[in-house]
């Protein structure tokens, strides 16, 4: 690799970390972007004409077809679809880990690590992990996409043996691996990719829905770690770079969701939940009283607050009801009521869902708290507009240590003078938990789809 | 007599020749060996070289992440998602030769697919961030 090769991939790699850095703030973001695209940019077009290639004709058609395709679908993709846009991105990336790694081994004389059969041992060993991370990726990223994208359920698929299967794979990955490097024999190399993409299925196919957020930022964090395997195999310093910045940043989030919900990641990734036990207690206190309101009451409690706080969940995006609570929430300002939004970490999909959600329905970003933020806030809150959330304000995770979702950070909207529920039934969230918020004296329940009763309440208080 | 000479001496020749020609053979096979040894040497110097570059990176990603609002975790892992398709840098040397082999057809596959992902990363981002907006902005959208 020459010098000029060498130099504008350390500045790609530069720009790739200011795209990052950028995001500390949505005003410094955008030129992130900016920093992003010309990294990328440079480091193309720097393997195009400093590398030697000698095909331009196919490339041009593949960048073209496969550009077009992706510039066509994020311009359409509605925000209410991202998860599973992102999902469905990360398996690319770890499709495209495996086609590299394979071209890779079958041609290494392009990379200019070794013959065929005669592959550098350190270029094997990155190869077989990065093939395996990759191929994890691609399988993991799809099964997550067809959950989110409602393809498949969204509960947690569980079968005996489950883990000791999965075990067993992972360690076939393994002796392959060392098979590999010590022979270079070409079945054990794709014995590694056909376990890997068989591990990924099985990976994530235990895991519930409420878990994607982990599992989507684990999926990202893998990509990385599969690019800079990559580059490890084709000593380049650009791709070890790029996925370790990715590798990481999905690491953090992963870590993120996961203090959000108060488990371990193993916990995520062995699955299961919510789908033990809990039911039963569930069903126990089905015939205590609650207090059902219509969008008239709600208005009317909302006009003469003065402080109201929304937290939006998963349900708002599922019932695309941003617009119309935004707009609910334009009116009340009007009449000098305080509009606040509170986020948990876990809310929705993906990590940052409810956020871009609001964003798009032009709710201006700081009106919109974290829960470190905000939490001590309710005590002086005149209504909580609880929307399409569950789980993550139940006071069970203080208060009850048998509950499955006992320390979990939530939202303490019960210290709030009234609380307004907006759900379609009484039916407890994703952990299987009974939410006792329901039956207490300062809650109404609010039944019906979101956007319907926002959309009520607007016209009820437009009256 | 003479010519049986001749050919008799042909034959030690031819088999003289067809052992040079082997020792020559050895000899390649062994420089070969020698000219693998340095390139895997120079691989393993590569392997620490990049280990550190590795490292380096994870810290730098660790701090420059957790700087990142939570506000924009979304947008962070569309960005994150389109840059990890650097990996088309790869793909784009195994698509570089000219002969058409299994390798170039899977080096193109990898290509178009690392370019659905840079575009949309980079288009979704952008779409994203620029929803963001302070309150003063919001307002002023709103009477325009």
């Amino acid at each position: 690799m020459n010098e000029a090769v060498s130099l504008s991939y350390l500045i790609s790699g530069v720009c790739f970390i200011l795209a990052l850095r950028g995001l500390a703030s949505p005003e410094t973001a955008r030129h992130g972007n900016l920093f992003g695209i010309f990294g990328m940019a440079l480091a193309i077009v720097t393997t195009l004409f400093l590398v030697e290639i000698s095909s331009f004709g196919w490339i041009a058609l593949a960048i073209g077809v496969g550009g077009g395709i992706g510039a066509l679908v994020a311009r359409k993709i509605h925000m209410t679809a991202l998860p599973q846009l992102v999902a469905a991105f990360h398996s690319l990336v770890g499709l495209a880990a495996v086609l590299v790694a394979s071209a890779a081994f079958l041609n290494p004389s392009a990379y200019g690590i070794g013959q065929v059969g005669g592959i550098h041992l350190s270029s094997l060993v990155e190869m077989g992990l990065g093939v395996a991370i990759g191929a994890i990726t691609f399988t993991g990223s799809l099964v997550a996409f067809a959950k989110l994208q409602g393809l498949v359920s969204g509960k947690p698929l569980v079968f005996n043996f489950q883990h000791q299967f999965n075990l067993a794979l992972g360690i076939l990955i393994v002796l392959s691996i060392i098979v590999l490097v010590l022979t270079q024999a070409s079945f054990a190399y794709w014995t590694v990719v056909a376990a890997s993409l068989m591990l990924g299925f099985l990976l994530i196919l235990p895991i519930g829905g409420a878990d994607m957020p982990v599992v989507i930022s684990m999926l990202n964090s893998y990509s990385g770690w599969a690019a800079a395997a990559t580059g490890f195999t084709l000593e380049n310093p650009l791709l070890i770079i790029t996925g370790a910045l990715v590798g990481a940043s999905g690491a953090i989030l992963s870590y993120i969701m996961c203090k959000g919900m108060n488990r371990s990641i193993f916990n995520v990734i062995l699955g299961g939940f919510g789908s033990d036990g809990s039911t039963a207690a569930a069903s126990a206190s089905n015939d205590r009283p609650v207090k059902a309101g219509s969008a008239d009451d709600a208005a009317f409690i909302l006009k003469n607050a003065s402080s109201v706080v929304i937290v939006p969940g998963y349900g708002m995006a599922v019932a695309q009801a941003q617009h119309a609570l935004r707009e609910m929430a334009d009116i009340l300002k009007k009449e000098g009521v305080t509009v606040r939004y509170a986020i948990h970490p876990v809310a929705g999909r993906m990590p940052g869902h409810m956020n871009v959600l609001l964003a798009e329905a032009n709710v201006p970003y700081d009106d919109v708290l974290e829960l470190e933020e905000i939490n001590r806030d309710f005590g002086q809150t005149d209504v909580a507009f609880v929307i399409g959330a569950n789980d993550v304000t139940n006071p069970a995770a203080h208060n009850d240590p048998k509950s499955p979702i006992y320390g979990m950070p939530v939202l303490d909207v019960e210290k709030a003078k009234t609380v307004l529920f907006v759900k379609r039934s009484l039916a407890s969230g994703y952990a299987g938990v009974e939410n006792e918020l329901f039956y207490r004296d300062n809650t109404m329940m609010l039944f019906g789809d979101a956007k319907v009763m926002c959309e009520n309440i607007v016209k009820a208080l437009e009256a | 007599m003479a010519l049986n000479d001749v050919i008799s001496g042909l034959n030690t020749l031819a088999t003289d020749q067809q052992k040079l020609a082997d020792f020559a053979a050895e000899l390649a096979k062994l420089a070969q060996g020698i000219g693998n040894q340095g390139t895997v040497s120079a691989g393993h110097g590569f392997f620490i070289t990049g280990l550190t570059v590795f490292i380096l990176a994870c810290f730098v990603g660790y701090y420059v992440v957790w700087r990142v609002t939570p506000a924009l975790h979304s947008p962070l892992m569309a960005v994150t998602n389109a840059v990890s398709s650097v990996i088309i840098v790869g793909a784009l040397l195994a698509a570089g030769p000219l002969e058409m082999t299994s390798s170039k057809v899977m080096g193109l596959v990898a290509v178009g697919l690392a370019s659905i992902n840079i575009f949309g990363g980079f288009i979704v981002t952008g779409r994203m961030l620029a929803m963001y907006k302070k309150k003063a902005n919001a307002k002023e959208k709103a009477k325009k």
